[in-house]
């Protein structure tokens, strides 16, 4: 394993040290519990949106804090879920009166962390809700699994709530478009190569040269298919079709095309990418109106791609175009 | 009868017993889950260990609720709120003594047990460590209505959780990550069992003096 880490225990630790020393004019952090944190937390008035998942996924989530996004983040260890006491301090510091969404990705760990964090909250009067993203399609979703994972939608859903938030928007319709965008929302991945998490020292997984894992999560999770390597069209038409007919698209729709690098996979090829199923939306009479195309959910190291597809409308095209000032994503301002 | 002492080397020893493990349950977590169990539930029965360093626990709702605390801040995952959850339902089956009957014992496992159900929502044979404690749990009450000794009642309830354990290998999961791999989950022993099963086997050994 050859990584830029000093040592496996101050790992996380000391990537936060670094984000809050080149953005300390954005953010702060809390270091007992790990929470990133808005600099100019709590807002009077305003919801507070909160988010949490493990290390690994940077920029998410943590470089989405700041004005028009999260008001806070709790990173967990590498691949691992945050614990209940980092959501807890995080929802009393971004707390301004108004009550705090959290916003979960619908993983077993994610979810049983944020419910009690979601108590503990209710408990000291702070008015929570949650929203479970569960945008996956590689996962079927029945009673019989733990339901389709949250990927690539939740960064989406991040800024678009986020906005709303920042303009106003009261607890219960901040909440309300939250769900409206999980819905709205879909999107699937691929490996080319495993990663390897610090602590376990070797690769999550064994990939062949020659193959590929289909429907990957984002903690370097196996994927449900192992395929041949095959062209990037090819490849890219397993994620975009399913995708697509999962949505229900239809001519005359617009989307905002989100193309997105598991971290190992250079922007040249996320390009490639991008022009199939720009192609593909295209031939189905389907208006890719705005776009994201970047390293933004990754999996530590891992070669690999997600595409991710949200339904606008005109409220959620407008929240997207909103002012944003964060870590990662900045624009408007 | 199980006094409080008993409690502080089980939880001790399992520490040890979940360091020593740790690279396995990693490996078995790799398979079908994030590769992660044998590191968190590591870093997590350090932390409870820590806690009890500091702590002069005399009875058993002072002791557990410790632990399952450190757990439910330290593990992380699901494994977190699974195992912290065990421990804070049987701090508050057993309460603040400092030695119970050992059928006492077995009801606050049982307690620890409908905890992690309420919090996991899992169900038997969803591929989980739900399937290690059960058989155990079932096996220990039979063992103790038979009139047999706590120490010797373990011991047959860790070969049922071990036997539960190793039942997982050819179910499917239904929760948790592994889930996502549908049937490709097939044919992999279950972390959180196994984990489970190790936990039951360090009581029976504490207990049974080894």
């Amino acid at each position: 394993m050859k990584k830029l880490i000093n040592a496996v225990d101050d790992f996380v630790r000391e990537s936060l040290e670094g984000m809050r020393k080149a953005h300390g004019d954005l953010i702060d952090v809390n270091y007992d519990p790990f929470v990133v944190y808005r600099v100019d937390a709590p807002r009077q008035g305003k919801v507070g949106v909160i988010s949490g998942g493990g290390s690994g996924h940077e920029p998410m989530h943590g470089g989405f804090v700041g004005k028009g996004m999260l008001d806070a983040a709790c990173p967990g260890e590498v691949f691992t879920s945050p614990t209940p006491d980092q959501m807890d301090w995080a929802t009393k510091k971004v707390d301004g009166g108004a009550g705090v969404l959290h916003i979960v990705k619908n993983y077993s760990g994610d979810v049983m962390n944020f419910e009690m964090a979601a108590d503990l909250g209710r408990e000291a009067d702070i008015e929570v809700q949650s929203v479970v993203v569960d945008d996956d399609v590689a996962v079927k979703d029945s009673l019989y699994t733990q339901g389709r994972r949250g990927v690539g939608g939740t960064v989406l859903l991040e800024k678009i709530v986020g906005a709303k938030a920042e303009e106003g928007g009261d607890l219960q319709s901040v909440a309300d478009l939250a769900r409206d965008v999980n819905a709205n929302v879909r999107s699937m991945g691929l490996a080319l190569t495993s990663c390897t998490v610090p602590a376990a020292g070797s690769p999550t997984f064994e990939l062949g040269d020659d193959e590929v894992e289909i429907g990957i999560g984002i903690h370097g999770e196996p994927g449900r298919e192992r395929i041949k390597m095959e062209g990037a069209d090819q490849l890219t038409d397993r994620l975009a079709k399913p995708v697509i007919e999962d949505l229900g698209l239809s001519s005359g729709d617009q989307v905002l095309l989100f193309v997105n690098s598991m971290g190992g996979t250079p922007l040249a090829e996320l390009y490639v990418v991008y022009r199939r199923v720009a192609q593909l939306l295209d031939e189905g009479g389907v208006q890719v109106a705005r776009h994201l195309i970047g390293p933004i959910i990754t999996s530590l190291e891992m070669q690999g791609a997600s595409v991710t597809i949200l339904r606008l409308d005109d409220e959620k095209t407008r929240l997207w175009d909103a002012p944003v000032h964060t870590p990662a994503l900045r624009w408007g301002v | 009868m199980f006094s409080v002492a008993q409690a502080v080397a089980w939880v001790r020893s399992t520490a040890s017993v979940i360091e020593d493990n740790a690279a396995a349950l990693t490996r078995l977590d790799a398979a079908i889950g994030d590769g992660d169990h044998g590191t968190n539930m590591n870093r997590g029965f350090k932390a409870a260990v820590q806690r009890l360093d500091g702590l002069e626990a005399e009875d058993f709702s002072g002791l557990f609720k410790a632990v399952g605390m450190a757990l439910i801040g330290k593990v992380g995952g699901a494994s977190g709120p699974l195992y912290g959850s065990l421990f804070l339902g049987m701090a508050k089956e057993l309460g603040d003594v400092g030695e119970v009957e050992d059928q006492r014992l077995a009801a606050a496992l049982r307690a620890g047990y409908d905890s992690v159900v309420a919090r996991g929502k899992a169900q038997l044979e969803d591929k989980t460590m739900l399937d290690a404690w059960h058989p155990a749990l079932v096996t220990l009450d039979a063992a103790l209505a038979g009139g047999k000794e706590l120490g010797p009642a373990l011991d047959e309830a860790a070969a049922s959780a071990e036997a539960g354990m190793k039942a997982t290998i050819p179910m499917i999961a239904r929760k948790g990550r592994a889930s996502y791999l549908g049937e490709r989950s097939r044919d992999h022993q279950d972390p959180g069992a196994t984990s489970t099963h190790l936990i039951l086997k360090t009581l029976a050994d504490v207990v049974n003096g080894r």
